[in-house]
């Protein structure tokens, strides 16, 4: 247990504001499977942006396959608009050792070849394993690595932090 | 001993061979299901290639002649960037006298870790699931009259797409039912998913009566067998396994069983047609049929590479 407390809906509001600044005229907002994709789906309404929002799935290109095997498949990628020269932003709800934006960075690319991609989390938890970095973190903490921090929906649709044990 | 483990799962009921559906719980087959609709979407792709097999060697051992069940699982391991390793052994150790289990020991070696197996013999690749490494999986792609279990998935695969459910259907398989794996697989499949209505439809000397116990329904009138049904699924007529005169002539068979467009019309309005190929051409089924409206042959074998992708990354992920 950890007597941190997160308040998700308040990380939302600065995610929101975040993810505002960074977005151009031609931005489209890619949510990473499961929690970045509500998230990404939100801001796509909360911010106008009129264009139509993308999931990724870190599925078919994840590290770990030989030790976890192939895990959800519900987790499907749908980017429906042309990668080619597109502007992504990224949006996830926590980053840790960086492997799942690496391999969802691969999988963006079997679709095409982007402008710029770029990311922007609810919180970033340390520990990073690769060179990645978010352009916009709206929390920075740090936390044991036995924790695990996953962001949950309830029915009305409002966020939650859930902090779990993973020992 | 017959309550020990299905050889196919391991302790902890994962999937680490494919060799037959029969035995398989209903999650396993619908999580095969679903995975292939997530490979299926990979088609859609500028690269239509994951790397979830990179680094691994699938040898495909056809001790069988077929080209198309080899070339799929060729693509499919091809799409998943493996090594794929196409051994014709009808043509090479066997004719010299190599034993099954020397042929294996020996790609083994050549540090295999997934054989595909198409062989004449019922439970060859059951024997070979039992003898290789731990590491190594096993996927059953035809033995003898035995099992064809990707033909039955892909076939379940076709179904569900169509049909969105399986609770509800009536599906009449159609033709060589004796010498068919891929209605045996089909049976256990649909059997496993939740089929009310499965019947199996043709000649005495092809249809055996022993399928009751199956929990099939025999007929051997067409008409009555394709009435009201959602799904029809035309077998090809097996010439070279065929021993002794169990019919009269290719001509009369059609002429009793053959798939046209006026027996079809017995069945739902939105029938679909399946056929798992070759299709002899007016022998089981007309052309009309073939090429119709009803048909979902072609789609068969497009999603016939998506559940093989599904079967072996599964296996893949799994240890022993």
């Amino acid at each position: 247990m950890t007597n941190l407390l997160l308040d998700a809906e308040a990380l939302y509001g600065e995610l929101k504001l975040g993810v505002a600044r960074l977005m151009t005229p031609d931005t489209v907002l890619v949510g990473i499977w499961s929690g970045g994709a509500w998230l990404a789906q939100r801001l796509n309404a909360d911010l106008s942006t009129g264009r139509p929002v993308g999931t990724i799935s870190s599925t078919l290109h994840r590290d770990d396959f030989g030790e976890r095997g192939l895990g959800a498949v519900e987790a499907a990628t749908s980017l429906p608009f042309e990668i080619d020269g597109a502007r992504i932003l990224l949006i996830d709800d926590v980053i840790a050792s960086g492997r799942t934006i690496r391999a969802v960075v691969n999988e963006l690319f079997d679709y095409g070849r982007p402008a710029s991609v770029e990311l922007a989390v609810m919180v970033d938890r340390g520990g990073r394993e690769l060179p990645v970095a978010a352009a916009f973190a709206a929390a920075k903490l740090t936390l044991p690595a036995t924790q695990r921090l996953s962001l949950a929906r309830e029915p009305d649709g409002r966020f939650t932090f859930a902090v779990k044990e993973t020992t | 001993m017959l309550a020990r483990r299905n050889p196919q799962l391991n302790a902890h009921g994962e999937l680490i061979h494919l060799l037959s559906i029969e035995g398989l719980p209903r999650a396993i087959l619908t999580q095969i299901l679903d995975t292939a609709g997530t490979f299926l979407s990979v088609n859609d792709r500028d690269v239509k290639k994951v790397p979830l097999l990179r680094g691994k060697s699938v040898f495909n051992l056809f001790f069988e002649n077929s080209t198309r069940t080899r070339t799929t699982f060729e693509i499919a391991a091809k799409r998943l960037s493996a090594d794929v390793i196409n051994l014709d052994i009808a043509k090479s150790s066997a004719s010299k006298g190599e034993s099954l289990l020397d042929t294996i020991a020996n790609l083994s070696a050549m540090h295999a870790d997934m054989f595909v197996v198409r062989h004449s013999e019922s439970g060859a690749p059951y024997l070979i699931a039992k003898h290789c490494a731990p590491h190594v999986h096993v996927v059953n792609a035809g033995d003898g009259r035995h099992a064809h279990p990707t033909q039955g998935l892909l076939d379940m695969y076709t179904i569900r797409h169509y049909k969105k459910s399986f609770n509800e259907l009536t599906v009449a398989i159609v033709g060589d039912i004796v010498h068919s794996r891929v209605a045996r697989s089909d049976i256990h499949a649909l059997t496993t998913l939740g089929v009310p209505e499965i019947r199996a439809v043709g000649p005495k000397t092809l249809v055996p009566g022993d399928l009751r116990d199956m929990d099939v329904r025999v007929c051997h009138d067409m008409k009555e067998g394709v009435k009201g049904a959602d799904v029809v699924i035309m077998l090809r007529l097996q010439n070279e396994r065929m021993s002794g005169a169990m019919l009269p002539s290719a001509g009369e068979y059609f002429k009793s069983y053959g798939l046209t467009e006026e027996v079809l019309a017995r069945a739902k309005p939105d029938a679909i047609v399946m056929h798992p190929g070759p299709i002899n051409r007016g022998v089981e089924i007309d052309s009309r049929v073939a090429d119709g409206a009803h048909s979902v042959i072609l789609p068969q074998v497009t999603f016939g590479i998506a559940v093989r992708m599904a079967v072996m990354s599964i296996l893949a992920g799994n240890d022993a």
